[in-house]
């Protein structure tokens, strides 16, 4: 008697309904703009110091007179280093609202009520999360161009610092958002996404002192330390396998909150 | 239509619900009428598959709200006490991304989202933002989204909440015109509204079951014994033996009258009119009269009753010293299939 319709694409379509609508609330808020300004003034900041730096070696200001510098390794692999800085502390921002807010306001009802798995809602979320960075990443395309224009960069240290910063920022989001579907409160939320991501920054900072098989851990662990091969153009498998399992743990985090959350009330 | 069978949740040490079972048939509206924190939410947010319960099964069309949500969630639209509206979002757009979710293709959706507008009367609210709707407008398109996807089963949780007299008129009749199609079950702790809009009642109270029949019924049944409430001049007597002593009379209970006065009311047993032994009884004794009422007993009564902990005239206590939870009117016929 009522309507029933196909099911093949749907799965796939609530997802995308969702991530859609992830996007959607960051753009009619002033999140978005907020975040792509100061990205973009940070990141142009930076860009600029960077080309100090570079303009300087090349004149010969520090001893060795007038030579020719590689544009990849005096400007484009500092700057990338930098990026992370910025999303370090940017990206936390970004998921704080994710759960948090359904969850104040009563809408994860909606959600948890409405025919969508736990990974549906999961993913979804994590997409239009992503799709926002994503967009604010491509930003700072038009440097990167400025650089093809007026120089003769490679291409490769290029497009694999694009991946690590892909992945890297992909690690940031999923934890953020794990963090976010654990409370209602996104000042919370954000605070401690920073936190434990700055933790997993310097943890490899005290493994000095502590023996070798500590300090290798430990600098396995620091999501720092696995950025810097794809600045240089190499894409390792071992800092590839780290990052996706670092956004898997964090969505089966989300998945795991989201599951306690239901039986604790 | 829906199912709950010996459901129970608990959080830690806490029954929020405790053993509900009833039933729903096709077409049906059922109230469920409770004081707040009787386990009304809780209960709604089990059947729709929100919150699991710690014990028991829920069935929706069929498909247990555990082993199969998704199929479950397909068939069930849901007002939850708050309506769950994203502010920044028009109500039309908030609509057509609820059909979304709710598997309906985009022009499906669209068209789906037109109807339930006009059916909730908030078509010249399409393009304002949820935000800024005011809490009548809210709680219509809370409504609208429910109705969105034509689910089986509406469950409504306080649907005429914040609103104004005349949108309650409304919203109970749109409730009324739903039901043909839907199966309707919807909380309230206002008891006209059951009365008005549903066709059958739990009441439930401390997370329990306390009684399952129609309005009517109910008011019917528990006339059936019959209250007489007395206030007589008698300074020293045991007027409470004296009144128990008279046939017919099933218990006798000290209350306090309207002035201040001590007033008695009397049970009978079997419904029976045990007024005229009772003015006997006291005449005869030589004690002076001075009133002698039937006591009516409205749904409203018959709430309070069911609910409240220590009644003064308990029903329930009346032969055997069962507790109140054990009311046969609970079980014989609604509950156990």
């Amino acid at each position: 008697m009522h309507l029933r319709y196909p099911r093949k694409k749907e799965s796939m379509s609530n997802v995308l309904a969702l991530a859609h609508k992830e996007l959607r609330a960051y753009f009619v808020s002033p999140m978005a703009y907020a975040l792509f300004g100061f990205f973009a003034l940070l990141f142009g900041w930076f860009y600029i110091a960077s080309m100090n730096v570079m303009l300087q070696y090349s004149m010969g200001q520090f001893g060795q007179g007038p030579q020719a510098v590689n544009l990849n390794e005096f400007m484009i692999r500092p700057l990338f280093g930098n990026t992370a800085i910025i999303l370090l502390m940017m990206l936390p921002f970004l998921t704080a609202r994710a759960y948090a807010e359904e969850k104040r306001s009563g809408t994860m009802e909606l959600l948890l009520t409405s025919p969508l798995s736990d990974l549906q809602i999961i993913i979804g979320k994590f997409l239009g999360a992503m799709t926002l960075y994503v967009l604010m990443l491509s930003l700072t395309l038009i440097h990167v161009g400025i650089l093809f224009w007026y120089g003769d960069p490679e291409w490769g240290p290029i497009a694999s610092g694009y991946l690590g910063l892909l992945l890297m920022g992909g690690s940031f989001i999923s934890v953020g958002l794990a963090i976010s579907s654990m409370t209602q409160n996104q000042m919370v939320a954000g605070l401690s996404t920073f936190a434990v991501l700055l933790l997993f920054w310097i943890i490899n900072w005290i493994g000095d002192a502590s023996g070798s098989t500590t300090q290798t851990v430990l600098s396995y662990l620091s999501i720092l330390e696995h950025f810097d091969d794809f600045s240089k153009g190499v894409i390792d498998t071992t800092h590839v396998t780290y990052y996706v399992s670092f956004i898997a743990t964090g969505l089966f985090l989300t998945a795991k909150s989201l599951d306690s959350a239901r039986w604790n009330g | 239509m829906v199912e709950v069978q010996h459901v129970t949740k608990r959080y830690g040490s806490l029954t929020a619900v405790d053993d509900i079972s009833f039933r729903v048939e096709p077409g049906e509206i059922l109230g469920f009428l409770g004081p707040n924190g009787a386990g009304k939410t809780t209960t709604m947010r089990i059947l729709t598959g929100f919150l699991p319960a710690t014990e028991g099964h829920a069935r929706i069309a069929g498909f247990d709200v555990f082993d199969h949500p998704l199929e479950a969630k397909r068939r069930t639209g849901y007002l939850p006490e708050t309506p769950p509206l994203y502010p920044e979002m028009t109500v039309e757009e908030y609509l057509r991304f609820v059909a979304r979710i709710n598997g309906l293709p985009s022009s499906e959706g669209r068209r789906q989202a037109g109807l339930a507008m006009e059916r909730t009367r908030i078509s010249d609210m399409a393009d304002r933002f949820c935000g800024k709707l005011s809490k009548g407008y809210r709680q219509r398109v809370g409504l609208a989204q429910a109705i969105l996807h034509n689910p089986d089963v509406l469950i409504l949780d306080e649907p005429t909440a914040g609103l104004d007299p005349r949108q309650i008129i409304e919203t109970r009749r749109l409730i009324r015109e739903l039901a043909g199609d839907h199966t309707v079950i919807l909380s309230t702790h206002i008891l006209p509204e059951v009365s008005q809009t549903c066709q059958r009642v739990v009441i439930i109270n401390r997370g329990r079951v306390v009684a399952v029949d129609t309005p009517d019924n109910l008011t019917a049944r528990l006339q059936g014994s019959q209250t007489v409430y007395l206030q007589i001049d008698a300074p020293g007597a045991d007027v409470v033996a004296a009144l128990q002593a008279v046939p017919g009379v099933a218990r006798v209970s000290e209350v306090e009258g309207r002035d201040g006065d001590t007033g008695y009311e009397v049970e009978s047993s079997d419904g029976g009119d045990v007024r005229r032994e009772l003015s006997h009884a006291v005449v005869t004794r030589g004690w002076g009269l001075l009133e002698l009422r039937p006591q009516q007993m409205s749904l409203e009564d018959i709430f309070l009753q069911l609910t409240t902990e220590e009644p003064p005239s308990d029903l329930a206590q009346s032969d055997d010293g069962t507790a109140p939870d054990a009311f046969a009117l609970s079980t014989e016929e609604g509950v156990h299939e």
